[in-house]
């Protein structure tokens, strides 16, 4: 097992190792100046300035070094360009938090009632609870989410005027984007849910557990439950890596000042220095993200514990 | 009361003279005739398909869209750039069927031609990432040992790095927003999870009794391929496609969502309800109508590929 995570680790250093270093030569290799149109209004002299604050001036190879050397030894990603003086690595931590609490309601709240839901459903197989979930869950995966957050802010803004359209700090404000983040989740697990359970209410030990006489209750809870589970823990970690990254949408729609929101917002303002160091720890944590549930499942799962 | 009527009809039986019987002789291969029409693969798949009444209600939504999406702009009789100041923000009418936008141009004109780019991303795309990948993961899992390694370790690392991020740091670096440019950021990773889908049904299938005995009686490696591994492989990579679609259409209508997808004139479904998103409060039904493309342009490939995945491998089928 030690052996297996060490493993999963060395790949995970030299995946990010290369994303790391792709994502670098990648924006330095786009046409123009990274100054954009601010190198143009700028005196000669500014922009030198400029050029040497951010080590522009230096080569390429230089300019590489010293990134990794400052992300490995530190930590620190640099400086944004748009908005000098304000550290990439310090913006990314702060705003993860704020996308961390929406979108960790929303996951929460997905997971569990999408569950409740698939549970549900499979038990009243064919009957109207299970046409309702999956009704719900259909509606769930082909509305667009821009469309569902749209719909809310309607509703919920200018129809009934109970909570605010955007805005940041306070409880109400949290309650739209959670609901229009959740609402996807809960479709796919409580699809996933469903087929899984029926899937292991088939299986052959289940119908062992009934003829021995074990309550319908205790099977459900003990055999099919712990098994249809399993499965679902890989979709999560995706899912959880997705939390932080914020969902980019609902962040621009609601004004949350998360990752998403400043990804977006880098992008258009061209701020690369902004766009490498939001890349970068994006993937880090999905990368973190996927080995933690590896690591899960095999401790959940015998029968895939690393021989 | 059925007890009764067996033991007499064989007593019967016993009454009949033995010289009433007479000896036809034994033909040792009637057993192997086969007497009704031989079903293939295909037809056994879409007889098994036609049963499924709600997959065949999405095939038919779908042929209806693509019938609208080619002749669509032609019907409205408008071209979808064309604007008019003297009809901005109308609701659907007679005249303008879906109403029109912020500019004056016809929307049943422009949901059609936005479809056309919508669908074509999104069945492109999925085409070229399942050919792709399955090239890929035939070659890896057909040489196996080390190859097979280091080409599914590449798949693991471009697998590790969001799909969302790698589409908008394409589309940043490239900096050229035509269509094209658009599906080769889409496509780059997207032919990873078929790869690894087509691998392992192909190291699955070299297992089979049926390979091992092709390559005991010295069929050659050519043919073993195109008579089992590919028929074999074909029905998951079709499914694949079609869960894809949906995916890729999504993809591209996030990206023109954030800005980074089709720029005017050209338009999708994406790049349609962005802008409608805007006067969305005022103007609900500009971003009804796009999003109802999605909406059932997503249903109905996923209801098909549920439908397809049922018929194409009915070991799958519970």
């Amino acid at each position: 097992m030690i052996k297996y995570v060490l493993k999963r680790i060395g790949y995970m250093l030299i995946t990010l190792f290369i994303i790391a270093t792709a994502t670098f030569f990648m924006m330095h290799s786009i046409p123009g100046d990274p100054l954009g149109a601010m190198a143009n209004k700028l005196p000669e002299q500014a922009k030198a300035n400029y050029y040497a604050k951010y080590g522009l001036d230096k080569s390429l190879t230089e300019q590489y070094t010293i990134f990794m050397k400052n992300l490995i030894t530190k930590g620190d990603l640099g400086e944004s360009l748009k908005y000098p003086g304000k550290s990439i690595t310090d913006t990314l931590l702060t705003n993860s938090k704020v996308s961390g609490v929406t979108g960790g309601l929303a996951l929460f709240f997905g997971v569990v009632i999408g569950v409740t839901l698939g549970i549900v459903a499979a038990l009243n197989k064919n009957k109207w609870p299970d046409y309702l979930v999956m009704f719900i869950a259909i509606l769930g995966i082909t509305i667009p989410v821009f469309v569902m957050a749209s719909l809310l802010q309607y509703l919920f803004t200018v129809k009934w005027m109970i909570l605010p359209t955007t805005g940041w700090g306070k409880p109400k404000n949290l309650v739209l984007p959670v609901i229009a983040m959740c609402f996807g989740t809960i479709a796919t697990y409580a699809r996933y849910l469903k087929s899984n359970m029926l899937e292991v209410m088939g299986q052959d030990y289940i119908l062992t557990a009934e003829a021995k006489g074990v309550s319908r209750f205790h099977i459900i809870k003990d055999h099919v439950l712990k098994n249809a589970f399993l499965p679902c823990i890989t979709i999560l970690g995706g899912q959880i890596s997705g939390i932080f990254t914020g969902s980019f949408v609902i962040e621009k729609m609601f004004g949350i000042p998360g990752l998403g929101f400043y990804y977006v917002s880098s992008i258009n303002d061209r701020d690369y220095t902004m766009i490498i160091g939001t890349t970068i720890f994006a993937a880090a944590l999905f990368v973190v993200a996927q080995l933690l549930i590896d690591i899960v499942y095999t401790l959940l799962d015998p029968r895939i514990r690393v021989k | 009361m059925s007890e009764e009527k067996k033991v007499t009809s064989a007593t019967e039986w016993e009454d009949i003279p033995a010289e009433k019987f007479q000896i036809i002789g034994t033909d040792d291969f009637s057993g192997d005739i086969i007497a009704r029409p031989k079903v293939g693969y295909w037809a056994d798949a879409w007889r098994r398909f036609k049963e499924n009444k709600i997959a065949l209600i999405a095939l038919i939504i779908l042929i209806v869209l693509l019938f609208m999406v080619i002749f669509g702009p032609a019907i409205s009789g408008y071209n979808f750039e064309q604007m008019d100041t003297s009809a901005i923000n109308q609701l659907p009418s007679s005249e303008h069927w879906f109403g029109t936008d912020s500019l004056g141009r016809d929307l049943f004109a422009r949901v059609w031609q936005a479809g056309r780019v919508s669908l074509a991303i999104g069945i492109v795309g999925a085409v070229v990432a399942s050919v792709v990948g399955s090239i890929y993961g035939g070659i890896a899992s057909y040489f196996g040992g080390i190859v097979d390694d280091i080409m599914m370790r590449i798949v693991e690392v471009l697998l590790s790095i969001p799909y969302l991020i790698i589409v908008i740091l394409i589309s940043v670096v490239t900096d050229s927003k035509s269509i094209g440019t658009m599906m080769l950021a889409l496509t780059l990773t997207g032919w990873c999870g078929i790869a690894r889908l087509v691998r392992g049904q192909m190291l699955q299938l070299k297992s089979q009794e049926y390979v091992l005995a092709a390559n005991a009686l010295g069929v050659s490696p050519f043919k073993t391929i195109m008579r089992h591994m590919i028929p074999n492989t074909i029905g998951i990579i079709i499914v694949a496609i079609t869960f894809d679609i949906p995916g890729y259409i999504f993809s591209e209508a996030f990206l023109s969502y954030i800005g980074l997808g089709v720029q005017p004139p050209d338009t999708s479904w994406g790049a349609l309800a962005s802008a409608a998103q805007q006067n969305f409060m005022f103007y609900p039904y500009q971003l009804f109508f796009p999003s109802l493309m999605i909406a059932l342009t997503m249903l109905s490939f996923t209801l098909l590929g549920d439908g397809l995945r049922d018929a194409l491998d009915p070991k799958l089928r519970k």
